[in-house]
């Protein structure tokens, strides 16, 4: 390195940037602020989200490289921790619009009263800032330390509910969920320094590629950053802190959690796996099969027995992990096609997912308890919200008139049987019928007349807002699936 | 031109639509006559589109446009002689069975909109999968059908068994989805080598540039999902409950054109798309569709309640159109789309006659309906009389030609084929046709001939008694409804033909040279 001072590609990191600063402008406001009103923390939010989008949209089509490090060798390539490409630009607008729906989710009024907002709203801020950057890095530090920003602030949301102490419990559990897996994770990264002599990415890969003397130590490395992971994604056997957490949280948070958290471990995954350990793939591919197959049959299992909305969709969110991951179990195989086949199915499942959980959120106001035969006759109640939940259900399972569900798995089965992993296909077609009977069984609830004729609820604006975007994003891209696949190239 | 394909997509679609908006008050009352419009409105633009389609062989009125670029997925739609007759009859059906809802023949729960509007969409999805020529577009269509048919069966099936119509009704989706999603792996396998997923394209090539062993994989996994919906024997296990349990207008639906949906993609995909593959699979599928045959008719034999027994016949009528299928020649092709439709009419009207019976009498169970409907219903039971013995496959009713056509195409199959299997599957299947005669003519006997008389000694309380039902004959209006039907048996019969002559050039053009 020859010291100095870098340049820096301001416009390239504006996307986490603007939500670090609004975060920062949420705190301070509500500390120094006098005329401080109800929603201005949350529009305090959505300004940061539009500004990060703005610079997203500016960026979208670019390729571009920051923080770039020439090795002290001679002769070696510039590597990059910080990158601008196609899958960065893809996971940014996951995070993008999951910030914002859940931002909508958690106005004031629509969420838990005894979540402190600015407080609430500052956390978000700060995880998503994480997810934002994780998304661009490209050496295992950065991405360890990006991890790392999305887990802390979420952890402290789900705890946030004054006085509840099951939510006090579940952020307990999280945390050390967390921090188990961070050290698990970091162990690992420091095994593959250790025999790779690399942090970067693209180091790491051409080292690997070339062979390393310790060779042991370097399968080690890969296969205990996998679990760490593994940790933050909720595969199966590293799943069991997820229902708690989510039952526990506001709902609000539990989207939060679904989708953008767990978007920024898929992503992380994607990125290390992809770029990084591809050349160890001999290795850590049957692991990744096994550990989807499992992730999605035991989600799938236990999501049949539930009665609780936001249990049923904490399950159904494990099974879809196992799907996001059964593509990169074939990385190794079919390259970019595989990691397409992920980021895919992770877009298509965070519209969709965050579509259930903000009617979930309206419904839980008048209906604490959440129970699903709570959902009965919604369709007439609130006939948007009922359209809007049982299209996002038939998107999970993947059935038309969910088309958009339906590509989402294509595109996953797509990967696996061009990979030749014949039997992650079987497990991945039974877990496909497994996981309809209980959207169906919810779906039905939905449609189902509630003998008692009530009035209609009140729609907090924000809320409906967040139910109606969703549900045009699904419906829209059910039209026209080309949408999410021309963002991935 | 192209444009009328897409229209007759969209019809039922924008029906069902249409209705989702309509004003909640007057939604139930109007939604039978709103669903009759509609489906009278697609019956006319899909005999527009046979018309204009005419008898060439190839592909007429094609519309293909880029859908998902990325994944190389197009609309691609078009017709032939082989998707003609299949496009009509669901159109008919779906007709049929709108003006069936408008007068009492609905189930009795209420619901009529959502009824119609699930009835609209299972029609889409139908008459999409008979047109798409893109596997994803096939796809997509195939499944479409799952989810109003899943309600159909299961909110307005029959009102005595609510677990029953629960649990049949979900049998049907479970086996149907897990077919399926194997199917669809054998399509991603095929694009896989061939790199593209339109139908006419993979035709073209016949299975080139798709090796041996991936071809015999995709022949599995693609058979297999078409397996389940046919359904061949042993994959059979979802239909009869289904078939049971369902409501008259969903048994109709399920017989006359969902089955058809199965048979339908062996012959334009299967078949086709991987060749080599199919060959070696074909002397199976023969042996399991005879297998069926027999079965169907054994399990016929040991049936109380109608509509089981004319489900069970249904695996029956099947084989003989899979065994057609299995012998790759254009002979048996053609056999095989001729009983497809036969067996859409023939059993639709079974269906229809059956679910007026059980509509009541409260009951399908024949001892039940007790003895002599010559003699109480002679409009009804002439009507039955003629379904029966059509689905027995009495010469000059459409039943006949269809399986003998078969029967002959398994005496010659194509010369890569074991001809000894294929003849002993002949023979077994000529059984199979006795025995089928046997079990219609025991039906005839035990239902509509003799004399009237109270129900047996088993009849409940519960079920009114033979006596108390007044209106047990025909309305007008019914025979109104099953006249087509009725029409088309006979006419088919006396000129099998006129269908011929329009499925024939497609399945020559398609598989006379290379087959």
């Amino acid at each position: 390195m020859n010291g100095g001072v870098q340049p820096i590609d301001w416009l390239a990191i504006t996307p986490p940037l603007a939500l670090a600063l609004g975060a920062i402008a949420v705190l301070m406001a509500d500390g120094f602020l006098v005329r401080w009103r109800a929603w201005s923390p949350s529009g305090l939010s959505v300004a940061a989200i539009l500004v990060a989008g703005v610079a997203v949209a500016v960026l979208a089509g670019d390729a571009r490289d920051v923080f770039c490090v020439e090795l002290s060798s001679a002769g070696a390539p510039v590597v990059c921790s910080y990158a601008v490409d196609t899958v960065s630009i893809a996971v940014w607008v996951v995070v993008l619009v999951g910030t914002l729906v859940v931002t909508l989710l958690s106005s004031s009024g629509a969420i838990d009263a005894r979540v402190p907002l600015p407080e609430h709203h500052f956390l978000l801020l700060c995880s998503a800032s994480g997810a934002m950057a994780l998304a661009a890095s490209r050496d295992l530090i950065t991405l360890l330390i990006s991890l790392e920003v999305v887990s802390l602030p979420a952890f402290a949301m789900a705890g946030l509910k004054r006085g509840d102490r099951r939510s006090a419990e579940a952020a307990l559990k999280f945390f050390l969920v967390s921090v188990v897996s961070a050290a698990v994770m970091l162990l690992g990264i420091s095994f593959v320094y250790g025999a790779t002599g690399a942090v970067h990415l693209e180091s790491v890969r051409a080292a690997l590629d070339a062979g390393v003397d310790a060779e042991p130590v370097a399968v080690a490395g890969v296969m205990l950053t996998l679990v760490g992971l593994g940790f933050k994604v909720a595969a199966v056997p590293f799943h069991a802190w997820v229902p708690d957490v989510y039952v526990g949280a506001p709902v609000p948070v539990a989207a939060y959690l679904s989708v953008v958290s767990k978007a920024a471990g898929f992503v992380g995954l994607i990125i290390v796996l992809g770029l990084g350990f591809t050349p160890y793939s001999w290795a850590w591919g049957p692991a990744v099969g096994v550990l989807a197959a499992l992730t999605m049959t035991v989600g799938n299992v236990l999501a049949l027995r539930q009665r609780n909305a936001v249990r049923l969709l904490a399950w159904s969110s494990v099974a879809q992990s196992g799907f996001i991951l059964a593509p990169l179990a074939v990385v190794g195989e079919v390259g970019d096609l595989a990691v397409r086949a992920s980021l895919g199915y992770l877009l298509i499942y965070a519209v969709v997912n965050l579509g259930a959980f903000a009617v979930v959120a309206m419904m839980v106001r008048d209906r604490p308890a959440g129970q699903l035969a709570d959902y009965a006759g919604l369709l007439r109640r609130e006939p948007w919200a009922g359209v809007g939940l049982a299209f996002a259900l038939l998107c999970l399972a993947g059935l038309p008139p969910g088309v958009i569900g339906l590509f989402a798995k294509l595109v996953a089965f797509q990967a696996v049987v061009e990979g030749g992993m014949g039997w992650l296909v079987a497990v991945m077609a039974a877990n496909v019928a497994i996981g309809l009977a209980y959207y169906l069984r919810w779906t039905v609830v939905i449609l189902s007349p509630s003998g008692e004729e009530e009035a209609r609820p009140v729609v907090h604006p924000a809320v409906g807002a967040a139910v109606g975007g969703t549900l045009t994003l699904a419906v829209g891209l059910s039209l026209l699936p080309a949408a999410v696949f021309n963002v991935l190239g | 031109m192209s444009w009328l394909l897409p229209l007759l997509i969209a019809t039922p679609a924008a029906g069902a639509l249409i209705l989702a908006f309509w004003p909640r008050n007057r939604a139930d009352r109007d939604a039978p006559m709103a669903g009759l419009v509609v489906s009278a409105v697609a019956f006319g633009l899909s005999v527009v589109v046979a018309l204009a389609s005419g008898t060439e062989a190839g592909f007429q009125l094609e519309q293909e446009r880029v859908w998902i670029e990325p994944l190389d997925v197009s609309w691609h739609v078009g017709i032939d002689g082989i998707s003609s007759p299949l496009v009509l009859l669901t159109t008919l059906l779906g007709a049929l069975c709108m003006a069936s809802l408008l007068r009492g023949g609905g189930p009795r729960c209420g619901g009529e909109r959502a009824l119609v509007a699930m009835l609209l969409l299972l029609e889409t999805g139908v008459i999409g999968t008979f047109l798409a020529l893109d596997l994803v577009l096939f796809f997509v269509f195939f499944e479409l059908v799952l989810v109003p048919m899943w309600f159909v069966i299961a909110w307005w099936g029959d009102p005595h068994d609510e677990p029953g119509r629960r649990r049949a009704a979900s049998v049907f989706l479970l086996l149907t989805v897990i077919g399926s999603a194997v199917m669809l792996a054998g399509f991603l396998l095929v694009y896989g080598y061939a790199g593209t997923f339109d139908v006419v394209e993979l035709a073209e090539r016949g299975g080139e540039g798709i090796p041996a062993t991936a071809q015999v994989v995709a022949a599995l996994a693609i058979g297999l999902g078409l397996a389940v919906k046919t359904p061949m024997w042993p994959l059979h296990i979802w239909l009869p409950d289904a078939h049971a349990k369902a409501p008259t207008v969903g048994s109709v639906l399920l017989a006359g054109v969902l089955l058809k949906m199965g048979t339908y993609g062996l012959v334009r995909v299967w078949l086709p798309v991987v060749p080599d593959g199919a060959r070696d699979v074909a002397p199976y599928l023969a042996v399991f569709a005879v297998i069926g045959i027999v079965y169907g008719a054994l399990a016929c034999l040991a049936q109380t309640d109608l509509k089981r027994l004319v489900a069970y016949s249904s695996v029956g009528h099947m084989g003989f159109i899979l065994l057609g299928i299995s012998t790759l020649t254009p002979a048996g092709i053609n056999g095989a789309l001729f009983a497809n439709i036969a067996h859409g009419v023939i059993t639709g009207l079974l269906f229809f006659l059956a679910g007026a019976l059980k509509d009541r009498y409260e009951t399908a169970e024949m001892a039940m309906l007790g003895r002599g409907l010559y003699g109480r219903s002679p409009r009804l039971a002439g009507v039955l009389a003629v379904a029966a013995v059509a689905s027995l496959g009495l010469p000059g009713l459409a039943g006949f030609w269809g399986e003998m056509l078969t029967l002959l195409a398994a005496f010659d199959p194509i010369a890569e084929l074991p001809r000894a299997t294929y003849l002993v599957c002949m023979a077994v299947a000529g059984v199979g046709a006795v025995l089928t005669a046997v079990y219609f003519v025991a039906v005839l006997r035990q239902v509509c001939q003799g004399e009237p008389a109270p129900s047996g000694a088993s009849s409940t309380a519960a079920a009114p008694s033979v006596a108390s039902v007044v209106s047990a004959e025909a309305t007008r209006y019914e025979l109104v409804v099953w006249a087509p039907l009725v029409v088309l048996t006979v006419l088919f019969g006396l000129a099998p033909g006129l269908l011929l002559g329009v499925i024939d050039p497609s399945v020559v053009a398609m598989f006379g040279g290379g087959a």
